[in-house]
């Protein structure tokens, strides 16, 4: 959530507040992308990431554990081989050679919440691989 | 200074690693590499380990990015053709012409090629490259027999490789008369050969190819014995060949059979040009070998950073990796002469050989070989270098202390090394060194791994630095907290009381009450247990879910490529034909994969997310429940037929295995619990070898408790013998609770007895004799805990607001993930590799 945000970004409609358990991630189809969110409601926060786990290109992150660091940096671990990843910008904390996830930024408005979307994420692949 | 690199293997990058770290930026100001190779350097020692499933990525040493970040040039794919040592500079194969004050030369070596007839055919490999395994790989598909010439490390290991490549048919050719010549003797070679014709392996000494036969393709090989084998696919690894010729072209001195020519500072006869790693020829040897790489980058890291460091020669021992046979040598592992003594220790049965080589006044060990069982490799590689006393019985260092006081400290542990003493040899990390960081506060492994890079390597000196850090811990005199991480500052055990008497019911609470932050994939799993050994509440609720790892939160086990596997309960292995006719419409209704397990019960894989409440409700409706095969739980309790039917039972084994499996399921511990109940000593449900085990005796049962399969096997130890059924309940109770209150987070049975304080007899003290006055209470949990069983499957199914949850996309709950593949194998669907 520290990237700037250029007029280009497109909120997507993800789900409602309640469809997301406390403390718990969710997927998100969006076109032919899934997107993982997590509700960290412990910390009042609400996360994205790219779903698919870089590691072994496991459609998975949703399903992992979220917490946080030492440094109090929130982050999920994927459920395959508990890798595990910042919630901020994806990089991979368990293993500096591990690719980067994608990350976006989203907002809740009442019930409703919303995943951005930049221009450049429409244009990616589909999966990323 | 501009220094240039030729050559980006694995001692051309760790030089760059170790100039970066010592360097000050003002005096280096450019840092360029050139490498033959098309990808940045990786790992070779574990090239192997592409064929079990490792890709390029995950063996490289740093990415591309990280030479950029620190400012080092890097071109890949370019060789360098030639120096000009007047101008200094060198000319690449693209064109690139550059200056250097230092030239450093890294260029390794290649596989020594012996020039055999027909050594052009298709279909012959050598093994140094990535590039070579992936046309190893290509050719494996059509190959049925295989040979490798040269039985030393690398052919062995090239040898593993085509039987992983499914070329199990295969072939070693040896020209000396014993595998391995160079690092182990007679017997021991004896004994390898042995244990690699029993994987399958077929090994030829005194061999001396004289041809390759074939046309284009390789069909054979012909002998110098006139014997000759077909095989369709030939790798030769029967030595390395120096790559020199470079150096030569440039007019440095090199050596007779090939090597640059090196001093004390790894420096050429040109002082502004060195060699390091393979290439390099240092008093008439090459180092095959990382480990002596490593540190001649080092001496010149060094030197170039304005320090002083001398290289001074390199120890050889090495250790087989991977090929399934543990094989070690060390020191010396040939001397005999007139003040050496050999102690010799061999089991033709189990295929164990262990010598070693200890000076005449029994004092010092000079090297040694290990056949079959290299476990105490580090400890004696370490014993040798740094020249430890040995106990007054050298032999208790293979043989461990035999007699006398149970346990007593064979002399040789790594309390009595040196602080000189080279732990880690991948990286050169010293007993003082890990000792000095622990004071200095790194006071865990991974800290340790951080800051020193000590057993990031081959990972072989991890349980050193494991007992050196709680060692010096313990020496500090602090108290050594078994921490389960960083959110609390208590071991499991601490945790355990103090949620029992603050009453904490969820993850929340416990971590707000007694710890910090927000939790992690380490202690939330681990609480998550202790609150459902406690209350027993549904895993799923509120509070509790949060906490569960991955396989509990979907009770079903993830799956390569992101489906599930269901596996209903069949309590004691006993099930009705109704119950099999169901699981196969279950399976066909949902297309699933069905598999007897080894806990005698059927497994269905290939379960997307979204059908497992519709699967669980038609088990449910046919009487089935979960079989927890998701939890850190009680598993099976496998049962052999016993008195029902077999003509040497005792006792109805397979009632009491129902009865029992049905009294503890769902019970939560800190790590899965099995059991097993045989109706007599023939002990077919391998009761030995479970958490708790029964075996019918003529007077009762006899009651096994600690024991384990999986990597580490144990036989259980007996606890009471010919017990009654209610006694052996009682003490099982009593056992389970105990183990449940104080084991650390995911330890098994078997590992929380061997770290008990007084072992099996304090074990025995607890359970029979009530020596904590605890017994009571241990009975009223697993009361309390058995009041409050439900099956978690069946609470899901009749429950709409968890059962929503049970869907792939929030926004599309009846989509099914896309990504998710099969593929067909025998008639069943599998799960698509994965990449
Ligand atoms: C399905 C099964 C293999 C099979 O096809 O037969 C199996 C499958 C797995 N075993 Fe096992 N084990 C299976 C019987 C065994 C046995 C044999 C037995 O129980 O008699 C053993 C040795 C006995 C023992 O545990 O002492 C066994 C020792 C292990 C271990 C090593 C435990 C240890 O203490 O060293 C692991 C790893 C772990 O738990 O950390 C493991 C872990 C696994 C995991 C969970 C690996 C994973 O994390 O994905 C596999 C899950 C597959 C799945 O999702 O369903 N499995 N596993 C068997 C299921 C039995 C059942 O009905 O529940
Ligand atoms: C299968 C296998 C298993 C092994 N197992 C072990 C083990 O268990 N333990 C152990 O200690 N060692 C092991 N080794 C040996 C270990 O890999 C080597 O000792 C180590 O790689 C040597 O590093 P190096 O940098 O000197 O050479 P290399 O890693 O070979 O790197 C040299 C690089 O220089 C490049 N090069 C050559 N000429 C030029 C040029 N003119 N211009 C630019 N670039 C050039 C080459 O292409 C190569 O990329 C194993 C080796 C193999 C092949
Ligand atoms: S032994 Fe067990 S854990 Fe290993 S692959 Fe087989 S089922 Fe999986
Ligand atoms: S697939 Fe995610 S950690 Fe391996």
């Amino acid at each position: 959530m520290s990237k700037t945000l250029t007029e280009t970004t497109t909120w997507f409609l993800a789900c409602k507040t309640s469809d997301v358990a406390e403390n718990l991630g969710a997927c998100v189809k969006y076109k032919d992308d899934q997107i993982a969110i997590f509700n960290f409601s412990r910390r009042g926060e609400w996360y994205a990431t790219q779903n698919l786990c870089p590691h072994r290109m496991q459609m998975a992150l949703s399903r992992g554990m979220i917490g946080s660091t030492l440094d109090n940096e929130p982050k999920v671990a994927c459920p395959f081989h508990k890798k595990t990843f910042s919630l901020v910008d994806g990089h991979c904390i368990t293993d500096e050679h591990e690719c980067r996830l994608k990350t976006y930024p989203v907002k809740v408005e009442g019930d409703d919440v919303f995943i951005g979307i930049s221009q450049d994420d429409i244009n990616m692949d589909a999966y990323g691989f | 200074m501009k220094i240039v690199i030729i050559g980006n293997g694995m001692v051309g990058y760790k030089f760059c690693e170790k100039l970066v770290a010592k360097m000050n930026r003002t005096h280096v100001n450019s840092i360029t590499v050139f490498g033959e190779e098309i990808r940045p350097a990786y790992d070779r020692v574990h090239l192997s380990e592409f064929f079990a499933g490792k890709t390029a990525d995950d063996l490289t040493m740093a990415p591309k990015e990280w030479y950029a970040e620190n400012n080092i040039t890097l071109h890949l794919g370019d060789p360098i053709q030639n120096i000009d040592r007047e101008n200094k500079t060198v000319h690449s194969y693209h064109g690139i012409t550059i200056q250097y004050d230092y030239l450093i030369i890294a260029t390794g070596s290649a596989a020594f090629v012996p020039s055999i007839p027909g050594v052009e055919k298709k279909g012959v490999f050598i093994y140094r490259t990535i590039e070579d395994l992936e046309m190893m790989t290509d050719h494996a598909k059509k190959a049925k027999t295989g040979a490798v010439i040269g039985g030393g490390l690398l052919g062995l290991e090239a040898a593993k490789a085509m039987i992983d490549l499914g070329v199990t048919d295969t072939h070693v050719i040896e020209f000396a008369q014993r595998l391995m010549p160079r690092q182990i003797d007679d017997a021991g070679s004896d004994i390898l050969q042995a244990k690699l014709e029993d994987l399958g392996l077929k090994i030829h000494t005194n061999k001396n190819t004289l041809e390759i036969l074939g046309g284009d393709t390789i069909s054979g090989m012909l002998f110098s014995d006139e014997t000759h084998i077909n095989v369709d696919m030939l790798v030769i690894s029967a030595g390395i060949k120096p790559r020199d010729e470079l150096a030569k072209l440039s007019g440095l001195e090199t050596g007779q059979r090939g090597g640059i020519v090196v001093n004390d500072h790894m420096q050429t006869n040109d002082p502004f040009i060195f060699a390091i790693g393979e290439c390099a020829l240092y008093k008439g040897m090459i180092y095959g070998l990382v480990a002596p790489g490593y540190e001649m980058a080092d001496v010149v890291a060094t030197k170039l950073t304005g320090g002083e460091k001398a290289f001074t020669g390199y120890d050889m021992s090495t250790k087989l990796k991977l090929i399934g046979v543990d094989v070690a040598s060390f020191g010396d592992p040939f001397i005999s002469s007139d003040d050496t003594k050999s102690i010799v220790f061999q089991d033709a049965v189990k295929g164990i050989y262990k010598r070693i080589n200890v000076s005449q006044d029994g004092k010092y060990l000079l090297g040694g070989i290990l056949v079959g069982d290299a476990e105490e490799y580090n400890m004696l590689l370490q014993t040798t270098k740094n020249k430890v006393i040995l106990p007054p019985h050298p032999e208790d260092v293979i043989l461990g202390s035999r007699g006398g006081s149970e346990g007593a400290d064979t002399g040789a542990g790594v309390l009595s090394l040196p602080e000189a003493a080279v732990i880690c040899s991948c990286e050169g990390i010293t007993k003082g060194n890990i000792c000095e960081q622990v004071i200095d506060g790194a006071e865990t492994v991974d800290a340790i791994k951080k800051c020193t890079k000590a057993g990031t390597g081959c990972g072989g000196c991890v349980p050193m630095i494991k007992d050196l850090v709680l060692n010096t811990l313990k020496s500090q005199g602090k108290y050594i907290r078994n921490v389960i991480c960083e959110h609390f500052n208590y071991s499991r055990q601490e945790i355990f009381d103090l949620v029992r008497i603050k009453k904490l019911k969820t993850y929340d609470a416990v971590i707000d009450e007694i710890g910090k932050g927000d939790g992690c994939e380490v202690c939330k799993p681990a609480v998550a247990s202790i609150l459902a050994s406690l209350w027993n509440d549904m895993v799923l609720n509120k509070g509790l879910d949060t906490a569960q790892d991955s396989n509990d939160r979907y009770l079903a086990n993830i799956q390569k490529g992101g489906t599930y596997s269901v596996v209903p309960r069949v309590a004691g292995g006993e099930i009705t034909p109704d119950a099999l006719i169901l699981i196969g419409q279950v399976a066909k209704k949902y297309g699933l994969y069905t598999k007897i397990t080894g806990g005698q019960r059927i497994d269905m894989f290939g379960a997307h997310v979204s059908d497992l409440p519709d699967i669980w409700q038609e088990l449910i409706e046919g009487g089935m429940e979960s079989g927890h095969a998701y939890g850190k739980s009680l598993r099976t309790v496998k049962s052999c037929v016993g008195s029902t039917w077999c003509r040497f039972g005792l006792h109805d084994s397979v009632s009491f295995a129902v009865q029992i499996e049905n009294r503890y399921k769902g019970l939560r511990a800190p790590h899965k619990i099995k059991s097993g109940v045989s109706g007599c000593v023939r002990e077919c449900a391998e009761a030995q070898t479970k958490d708790f085990g029964l075996i019918a005796t003529e007077k009762g049962w006899n009651l096994f408790v600690c024991g384990n399969g999986g990597s580490k096997p144990q036989h259980a130890v007996l606890l009471a013998s010919d017990i009654d059924e209610e006694t052996v309940i009682k003490y099982i109770d009593r056992f389970l609770m105990f183990y449940i209150r104080t084991a650390d987070p995911l330890t098994r049975t078997a590992t929380w007895l061997n770290k008990m304080d007084g072992g099996i007899n304090y074990l025995k003290n607890v359970i029979i004799n009530d020596s904590l006055g605890i017994c009571e209470e241990l009975e009223q949990d697993m009361q309390r805990f058995l009041a409050t069983y439900t099956c978690e499957w069946k609470e899901v199914v009749e429950n709409p607001e968890l059962r929503k949850r049970f869907t792939h996309f929030v926004n599309a709950p009846k989509e099914k993930d896309p990504t998710v593949k099969f593929e067909t194998v025998r008639g069943q669907k599998n799960a698509a590799d994965w990449k």
